[in-house]
C-alpha cells in the first residue's frame, strides 16, 4: 500500500459514500473516512443499531458502497463472526474462490460496545475471528438523545445522569474498554482520535493487516450531545488526547506503547470549559470534584506511561541482545 | 456414527436423530451454544467435526443471542446456516429471531422443547416454542425421533424456497423424545444429499463485494407496513411448499409428510388434538376406546406456524366434541394456543364440535393414557348433554 498521507487517503474509492445524515461536525464520517482509507481489499461491515445505522441506512436509500448489514445493537460482532465463518466455508467448499480477499468489520459505538455489546464482543476476540472491531466512542447514548453509557467521561452531564442540584453528572470513571479487549490476547487494539489523522490511519492498516481480531476505540466528537461548537470539532478532540483524557495507545501483541505524549499536558478542566457537557464543573461546589477527575486522569496517564516504560526497556533489552 | 449408505434401520433418541440429521445436511455455517435438553444435538455433531466426518463451520459462540446473531450474519453471507436449543435459550434468541425473519433468511433450528424460567425446570413443555409464535417462523412439531429427523431434512428445502425464504424450527418435546431412543430409519447419505441439495441463495449475500447490497436498513413509518406485509407473504405461500416437499419426501422414502396427521379420525365422533410426543399415547388410548365402542380419534398438528386451519376445519367440522391439548397456560387467554386457533378455524361453521382445552404435561408432568382417557370421556359426555361445562381443564394436576 501506498505511504499514509492525506493524499493517498483521498485517492481511495469512498467505501461511505456523502450525503449520508450525520450532524455538523460529527466524528463518525471522518473517522470512517479515515480508517477506510487504509483498507485495499473489499470490505464488508456489520453495523449496530446506532448513530452511525442510522445516518447511512434508512431506507430506500444507503450511504454504503459496500456490503452492509445491520441486525440489532448488541450483536455487530457476533453477528460478523458468522459472515465471517461463512467465507471460511465457503472458500473451503470451492463455492467463493480461495483467492478471494475480503476484510470484516464490526462498527458501534459506545452503548453498543462498552455496554449492551460487550459480551458479543468478547466472545468474538476469545474465538478470534479475523476481523477489525472499530468503537465509535461519542460517550454516551447520543442517537436516542445523549444517556449514560459505560463510556462515559467522569463529570458528563447525560440525561439518564445530569448534572443537578446535588449530582454532577456522572460520578463514574469511564471504563478502559481498550485494555479489556487487548486482555483477550488479541493481536492488536489502540485507541485512537481523527485529530491525529495519521495515527489514526497508521492504525487502522494495521487492524486490517494482522489475522486475527484486532480492536479499535476512536473518539468520536458529537456537537449535538457534547454541546460544542460544531466548527471546533477536531480542536476538542486534539484538547481531548491533549489532556489524556482520551490517551492515544496501542496494545501490539500484548506491548503497550504510547503513541502521542502531549508536550505540555492539558487540564482537564482546559479541555472541558468547551462543551456544554461539562458546564456545571465550573461552578464552586464541583471544584472538589473536577480536581479529583484531574487526578484520576492523571493516575491513569502515569500507569499508562509505565507500561509504556516496560515495553521499550523490553525492546532496548533484546536489541541490545541481539548485538 | 459412519457413512450410511443405504437405508439404516437403528435406535436413536431424538436429540441424536437431529444430530444425524445434521451430519448428513452437512451445513455450511452451525452457530450454537448449548442448553439442556438440546445439548447433545450439537454434542453429536461436534463429535462428527471432530472425527473428520463433517466439515461444517462450527461456531460455538458464548450465548444463545450471539448463536443466532452468528446464524443471521452467516445466512445473510450465504451459508446454509443451523442451530438448536430449547427454554430460555431460545427465550434470550427472540429479538434475532425476529431479525432473522425480518431479514427473510433461511435458517434451520432444532428445539427440544422446555419450560422456561421461573422456576427452572429442564423437563418438557411447549412454553419456549409458544411464546416465540409471533416471530414469524415457521414452527414444525414432532411425534418422535424420525419424524424429528424428517422434519430436520425438509425444513432446509422449506427455509430456502425463494417463494418462502423463511427460518424453520423443528420442534420435538424435551427429554420425552430429546433424551428418549426409538426406532428410527435413516436415510442413506446420499439421498439427504441430493434432497437437500447445494445451497443456492436467492438473494445478494453479504459477500457479493461486487454487488454491495444493504441488508437491515431502518425503515420510518413510510415503509416498515409494506415490508412486514411482503415478509408475512413468505408464509402465505409457505403452505404450497411445505406440502409438496412433504410429498417428494414421502415418494422417496415411503414416509410422506402433510399439516396435520388424522389418526381414525375418518368416523371419529371425539378427539383430541396435540403436537409432539403426546400424540404418540394418544394414539393407543384412541386404539383402546375404538375396542371399547368409542368413536374416537387424534389429529396431530405437524406444522403450526403457518397454522393449517382449512386442513384442521375440515378434520374436525363433523365431530360432535373436541379437546385441545396445550402444554401451556392460557396466561390470561381465552385456553392455550392450539385451542384458540382450532376454536378459531372452526368460529365460521354453522355445525361445528364443542371444543374444550386441557392443559397438561407442565414442567415435564407425566401424561399418562389414563388421563386421555378421562379427557375423551367427557367429550362424550360433552356429545350426550350438549353441556360444553369450562373451557379449561387440567390433566393430572394436583387441586
Amino acid at each position: 500500500m501506498a505511504a499514509i498521507t492525506l493524499k493517498s487517503a483521498a485517492a481511495m474509492p469512498l467505501k461511505m459514500a456523502p450525503g449520508h445524515k450525520a450532524c455538523p461536525g460529527c466524528g463518525l464520517p471522518i473517522i470512517c473516512k479515515q480508517a477506510f482509507s487504509q483498507v485495499e481489499d473489499p470490505l464488508v461491515v456489520s453495523v449496530a443499531t446506532g448513530c452511525l445505522e442510522i445516518i447511512s441506512s434508512g431506507y430506500p436509500v444507503t450511504a454504503w458502497n459496500i456490503p452492509f448489514i445491520h441486525s440489532a445493537f448488541e450483536n455487530a460482532a457476533a453477528t460478523i463472526s458468522g459472515a465471517e465463518a461463512t467465507y471460511i466455508s465457503l472458500k473451503r467448499r470451492g463455492r467463493i474462490p480461495a483467492d478471494k480477499k475480503i476484510k470484516f468489520a464490526a462498527l458501534a459505538g459506545d452503548g453498543g460496545t462498552y455496554d449492551i455489546g460487550l459480551q458479543a464482543l468478547s466472545g468474538a476476540l476469545e474465538r478470534g475471528h479475523n476481523f477489525v472491531y472499530i468503537c465509535f466512542d461519542n460517550e454516551a447514548y447520543m442517537n436516542t438523545g445523549g444517556q449514560r453509557s459505560g463510556g462515559t467521561p467522569m463529570g458528563s452531564s447525560t440525561t439518564t445522569a445530569p448534572a443537578g442540584k446535588v449530582k454532577a453528572g456522572k460520578l463514574q470513571f469511564k471504563k478502559d474498554l481498550t485494555m479489556i479487549c487487548a486482555m483477550h490476547h488479541i493481536p492488536y487494539a489502540a485507541q485512537v482520535a481523527p485529530s491525529r489523522w495519521r495515527d489514526l490511519m497508521k492504525k487502522a492498516r494495521k487492524a486490517f493487516d494482522y489475522e486475527g481480531p484486532a480492536f479499535i476505540n476512536a473518539l468520536s466528537v458529537c456537537p449535538t450531545g457534547w454541546k460544542s461548537d460544531a466548527s471546533m470539532g477536531m480542536e476538542i478532540t486534539q484538547m481531548a488526547v491533549d489532556s489524556c483524557m482520551f490517551p492515544l495507545f496501542e496494545v501490539e501483541n500484548g506491548l503497550v506503547r504510547v503513541t502521542y505524549k502531549p508536550k505540555e499536558k492539558l487540564p482537564v478542566a482546559e479541555y472541558m470549559k468547551h462543551m456544554g457537557r461539562f458546564r456545571h464543573m465550573f461552578k464552586p461546589e464541583n471544584a472538589e470534584f473536577l480536581g479529583r477527575i484531574q487526578e484520576a486522569v492523571d493516575e491513569r496517564w502515569e500507569w499508562l506511561l509505565l507500561q509504556d516504560r516496560f515495553t521499550r526497556e523490553l525492546e532496548a533489552e533484546k536489541k541490545a541482545e541481539k548485538e | 456414527m459412519p457413512t450410511v449408505t443405504e437405508k439404516l434401520k437403528t435406535t436413536k433418541d431424538s436429540n441424536a436423530a437431529m444430530g444425524e440429521a445434521m451430519r448428513q445436511i452437512n451445513p455450511d455455517v452451525i452457530c450454537a451454544y448449548p442448553i439442556t435438553p438440546s445439548t447433545p444435538i450439537m454434542e453429536t455433531f461436534a463429535m462428527y467435526l471432530a472425527d473428520g466426518e463433517v466439515d461444517t463451520e462450527l461456531v460455538a459462540v458464548e450465548s444463545e443471542h450471539s448463536a443466532m446473531s452468528a446464524c443471521v450474519g452467516a445466512a445473510a453471507a450465504g451459508a446454509r446456516v443451523m442451530n438448536a436449543t430449547a427454554a430460555n435459550g431460545l427465550a434470550l434468541m427472540f429479538e434475532i429471531l425476529c431479525v432473522a425473519s425480518g431479514l427473510r433468511l433461511p435458517l434451520v433450528l432444532g428445539i427440544a422443547n422446555r419450560p422456561i424460567s421461573s422456576p427452572l425446570n429442564i423437563h418438557g413443555d411447549h412454553y419456549d416454542t409458544y411464546g416465540v409464535r409471533e416471530a414469524g417462523w415457521i414452527q414444525l412439531y414432532s411425534e418422535n425421533a424420525q419424524e424429528t429427523y424428517d422434519n430436520m431434512i425438509q425444513a432446509v428445502r422449506i427455509s430456502e424456497h425463494p417463494d418462502v425464504r423463511t427460518p424453520v424450527m423443528v420442534c420435538m418435546d424435551g427429554f420425552q423424545s430429546s433424551h428418549c431412543a426409538e426406532n428410527i430409519v435413516i436415510e442413506p447419505d446420499k439421498f439427504v444429499t441430493d434432497f437437500v441439495g447445494t445451497y443456492k441463495p436467492s438473494y445478494t449475500t453479504f459477500l457479493d463485494v461486487d454487488n454491495p447490497t444493504t441488508m437491515g436498513a431502518y425503515d420510518l413509518p413510510n415503509y416498515l407496513f409494506e415490508h412486514k406485509r411482503e415478509q408475512h407473504q413468505g408464509l402465505l405461500e409457505a403452505p404450497a411448499v411445505i406440502e409438496a416437499v412433504g410429498k417428494e419426501y414421502g415418494e422417496k422414502t415411503g414416509r410422506p409428510y402433510g399439516f396435520v396427521e388424522e389418526y381414525r379420525l375418518e368416523d371419529a365422533e371425539f378427539a383430541v388434538v396435540a403436537m409432539n410426543a403426546t400424540c404418540g399415547t394418544a394414539k393407543d388410548v384412541v386404539d383402546e376406546l375404538r375396542e371399547e365402542g368409542i368413536k374416537a380419534g387424534l389429529l396431530k398438528v405437524r406444522v403450526y406456524r403457518p397454522f393449517p386451519y382449512e386442513i384442521v376445519a375440515q378434520a374436525l367440522k363433523p365431530l360432535k366434541a373436541v379437546a385441545c391439548l396445550d402444554r401451556m397456560l392460557p396466561n390470561g387467554a381465552m385456553g392455550g394456543p392450539l385451542f384458540n386457533e382450532v376454536r378459531s378455524a372452526l368460529y365460521d361453521f354453522a355445525v361445528k364440535p364443542s371444543v374444550v382445552n386441557y392443559i397438561y404435561g407442565i414442567g415435564g408432568r407425566d401424561l399418562q393414557p389414563k388421563h386421555l382417557r378421562r379427557a375423551f370421556l367427557r367429550l362424550k359426555d360433552i356429545g350426550t348433554s350438549g353441556e360444553t361445562g369450562p373451557y379449561v381443564d387440567y390433566l393430572n394436576l394436583r387441586e
